[in-house]
């Protein structure tokens, strides 16, 4: 089932959660809500939910107008973000809750409630934990448990609020790859709230990235990394580096140091960068001027990382560079260098 | 002792001391006294002094208010306490303060005033009259002057648990379509049976205990309106005192039965849902 | 934000009801005590308020909340300071003993002491050889009031000193304070609402004690009567203004109380929000 947001808002007393807002989400889609605390990601969520109230403007599920369905009649599949597992009930009647809770005409017998509970603790592997409380259960277990529970009453459209956040790293990336067959297994329409980047980049069919209540841009992971909207989207979705100067003649200089940009593009006084499109070097060339010393070494992961300082950076930079570069150039702690940016990234100076 | 080395903080020792000199004079050495009552009582003797007929009537009598009086504050009880930690309203913090009104009340206060409303002739009383309900002086007075006394129970033991129970678990329930009825009988009513359980437990041990409240309205007719706590009175102003210790021996072994079985139950009850195996 | 039961109907007829029930149930008594007390006027009000008396049986009922509160003051924080920072066999037990006032009837405690220092008991018949007779007398009702009140204090501090843990008290220990010193800089400060609290409502109930006392006071006119006890014997004997009288003063004090209770809670709920 399609979404459809429509000129949506939320105030809480004095502070606006939400500024007018619209977002249309195809059938079968997977989107991500990507943002900081406080952007209202998680507003708006439960706004489509039902569970807060919009201000103004109206939502739609396919042709049916839900700004007023009360969230019982709205047949979302909603996961909290902590889970909210009933902890007095077993892990079957946790999933089995929505089934029971149903007007008895619409009620399925106890038979097919059994059934089809068992076929969803299957499908989420809990199978022989079915008669465990949620305190007996790991975070991972908990988490598929609500998942199971929301998915038992067959909502066309399904609703998750940090899903992962509580969880490790590594059960983090399993629980992602499951979900993502789940959805193309049942074919709802998920929307989810998360403030990791990686995490909404790697689930996501679109990603809406949001700040201070506000969608700063709407796009595919893909377009969202290559092309950021602005210069919030562009630091929100990665770690950067920024060297601001005065421009010259094409070129951004601050004390000794300076960039090569083009002739071409409008003078700025600020580029951003990349940690992966630093390239380290013993000598400048005709790109850019920029001596650094290194700070720290951490061979950790793919990527060897390596912590930058000079006396014209504002704050240290990070670059991280492939091992053979790093059994190449050997750099060590204190060690001087020259970097040269493979790429950089300017933007319209913003408001805010 | 090995141990007192590891003890950081200081004052272990006074304030052992002190304790055990208040625990020992204040409450074990009267104790003492009861049991050495007792020793002068032969089996037969204990026996002949509890199941006295009069005594007896008494003791059906107190059963029957306190259950009442309990049931009757599980509800009430329940119902203020889901309004003062649900919703809020104007006056809601008269209401919330007026709820400890019953302890800080003395209970000869309460039971006169209780009396003289519900009499024959007075305000609430002669309202009553009419329609064939007699309070003053039946047992339905005596159930009365005990849930009045013990009304902060239930109120106070299940209003926090209310306000700590997360609007998640509402919210749960409700994206699952559960109307109000269903979600407040499958997932809230678990989730505060403990504390229920608890308050109405205490209530019914202090209403078989209640003594003050309960003597004026009660009306003290043998066989039929006597509580327990003023059969031990009675016996006393007979200088029975072994008599009295009888029944009072009775009394404290229910009671701290009990208090004993209200706190393992409650105890089990939380161990299982914070993660023990069974 | 939706929650179970907030709509509109079901909210109101709650709140109705709850209001109906507690008007009927608790306002109404409340109200009738001061009706009356002043049903035949002022002046019999009055009359009955300053008699010599009720002078006295206020006299002794402030005299034994006055020696109650204190003993139970140091008590309650000894007791919790030492269940609360120290593990030791038998701490459990403790616990519950102090629970015995609370669970039996306030009759059963008259009578262990009167069993006691009654004439007959045996530290009674030690005493009464010296001359000494706590029964009978108010310090026998003092006796029974500490005993019936002993848990108040130590039940409001116990679950505050638990929550709170030791890591404060500990870091005072490392940087040389002595004992007197981290109860009063570190421990006092932070129990000190639980500590008010706990000593009204220990007030409350030495100042309304009835059953208890009436056990042990042997009603002597003058001697040992103290406010409850003379509500009884003025109702007793059909003076219902008298005895409404010193009623009304005794619920004017539980409304008072729970004032002080509802802006204690008032200001610690505060507190909690802006930390």
């Amino acid at each position: 089932m399609s979404i459809s947001v429509t000129g949506v808002s939320r105030r809480f007393g004095n502070t606006t959660a939400l500024h007018p807002l619209s977002l249309e989400i195809a059938k079968g889609e997977m989107v991500g809500l990507l943002g900081p605390s406080g952007s209202g990601k998680t507003t708006l969520l439960r706004i489509i939910a039902g569970l807060e109230t919009p201000n103004s403007g109206s939502i739609h599920f396919g042709d049916r107008d839900v700004t007023h369905v009360h969230v019982r009649k709205r047949r979302v599949g909603f996961v909290f973000q902590h889970y909210a597992l009933f902890r007095h009930m077993s892990v079957f009647e946790n999933v089995a809750f929505g089934l029971r809770a149903r007007p008895s005409s619409e009620r399925l017998s106890n038979a097919e409630i059994h059934d089809r509970v068992h076929h969803l603790l299957e499908r989420v592997r809990l199978e022989a934990l079915a008669k465990r409380l949620p305190a007996q259960l790991s975070g991972g277990q908990q988490q598929r448990v609500a998942l199971a529970r929301a998915l038992a009453v067959e909502p066309e459209v399904l609703l998750l609020d940090e899903p992962f956040g509580a969880l490790d790293a590594k059960v983090r990336l399993e629980l992602r790859r499951w979900l993502r067959h789940l959805h193309e297994e049942f074919n709802f329409t998920s929307v989810f709230v998360t403030h990791d980047q990686e995490e909404a980049l790697e689930l996501s069919d679109r990603v809406v990235v949001m700040s201070n209540g506000r969608i700063e841009q709407i796009d595919t992971p893909q377009t969202l990394y290559r092309a950021p909207a602005n210069r919030f989207v562009f630091s929100f979705l990665g770690e950067t580096n920024r060297f601001a100067g005065e421009y010259r003649e094409g070129r951004l200089h601050r004390d000794q140091a300076w960039i090569q940009l083009d002739k071409a593009g409008a003078p700025t006084s600020e580029v951003l960068l990349r940690p992966h499109e630093l390239i380290l070097t013993t000598a400048p060339d005709a790109r850019a001027h920029l001596p650094v010393t290194v700070d720290a070494v951490s061979p950790v992961g793919s990527d060897v990382r390596i912590e930058l300082t000079a006396d014209w950076m504002d704050t240290p930079w990070l670059a991280s560079i492939t091992h053979h570069d790093f059994d190449r150039l050997r750099p060590e702690r204190g060690g001087a260098f020259f970097v040269i940016p493979a790429r950089w990234h300017q933007f319209a100076p913003e408001n805010a | 002792m090995s141990t007192r080395s590891a003890r950081v903080l200081p004052g272990f020792s006074l304030s052992l001391g002190v304790t055990l000199l208040f625990v020992s004079l204040i409450l074990l050495l009267p104790m003492t006294s009861l049991i050495g009552q007792l020793s002068t009582l032969s089996w037969s003797q204990y026996w002949a002094a509890i199941t006295d007929p009069r005594l007896i009537a008494s003791y059906k009598v107190t059963l029957l208010a306190a259950l009442a009086a309990s049931l009757f504050n599980a509800l009430f009880g329940l119902l203020m306490a889901w309004v003062l930690a649900r919703y809020t309203f104007p006056g809601k913090r008269i209401l919330d303060a007026l709820m400890d009104l019953p302890f800080a009340l003395p209970t000869a206060v309460a039971g006169i005033t209780l009396a003289t409303l519900y009499s024959r002739n007075g305000a609430v009383g002669s309202l009553l009259d009419p329609l064939g309900i007699e309070v003053a002086y039946t047992w339905l007075g005596i159930a009365l002057a005990m849930a009045f006394t013990s009304v902060p129970f239930v109120v106070r033991t299940v209003q926090p648990v209310l306000e700590d129970l997360p609007a998640q678990a509402d919210e749960a329930a409700l994206t699952l379509g559960a109307s109000n009825l269903y979600a407040f009988r499958r997932v809230i009513l678990p989730h505060i049976w403990p504390a229920v359980v608890t308050g109405t437990g205490l209530s019914f041990a202090r209403s078989l205990g209640e003594f003050g409240a309960v003597i004026f309205i009660a009306g003290n007719m043998p066989y039929r309106t006597e509580v327990v706590s003023l059969m031990m009175a009675t016996r006393l102003e007979e200088y029975d005192y072994a008599g009295a210790a009888a029944i009072a021996s009775l009394v404290m072994l229910v009671s701290l039965l009990l208090l004993l079985a209200i706190n393992l139950w409650q105890g089990r009850f939380y161990r299982r849902l914070h993660g023990g195996r069974h | 934000m939706k929650r179970i039961g907030d709509g509109t109907g079901t909210r109101l007829g709650l709140i109705t009801l709850a209001v109906i029930l507690t008007t009927l149930f608790l306002v109404i008594p409340l109200a009738g005590i001061f009706y009356q007390a002043f049903a035949e006027g002022l002046a019999p009000f009055w009359q009955n308020l300053t008699s010599n008396f009720t002078r006295e049986a206020i006299g002794l009922t402030l005299l034994i909340a006055l020696m109650t509160v204190p003993v139970n003051l140091i008590f309650g924080i000894f007791l919790a300071w030492l269940v609360t920072r120290f593990t030791f066999p038998g701490r459990r037990i403790l616990q519950t003993l102090i629970d015995i006032p609370f669970a039996v009837s306030p009759v059963v405690a008259g009578l262990l002491y009167l069993l006691l220092y009654g004439r007959t008991g045996w530290l009674g018949s030690i005493l009464s050889e010296q001359d000494v007779q706590l029964m009978f007398a108010w310090p026998g009702m003092v006796l029974v009031t500490i005993f019936v009140t002993c848990p108040f204090v130590a039940r409001e501090l116990i679950p505050l000193m638990q929550a709170q843990g030791s890591a404060e008290e500990e870091a005072g220990v490392t940087l040389g304070a002595s004992g007197w010193m981290l109860f009063r800089r570190i421990t006092l400060p932070n129990i000190r609402w639980a500590l008010v609290y706990g000593v009204i409502l220990t007030n409350a109930r030495a100042i309304g004690e009835f059953g208890a006392v009436s056990v042990v006071s042997g009603s002597i006119r003058g001697e040992t009567i103290n406010l409850p006890l003379q509500v009884e014997l003025l109702y007793q004997d059909y003076n219902t203004v008298g005895a409404f009288t010193s009623a009304a003063l005794l619920a004017a004090l539980a409304i008072v109380t729970l004032m002080i209770k509802a802006l204690l809670e008032w200001h610690t709920h505060r507190r909690e929000k802006t930390a």
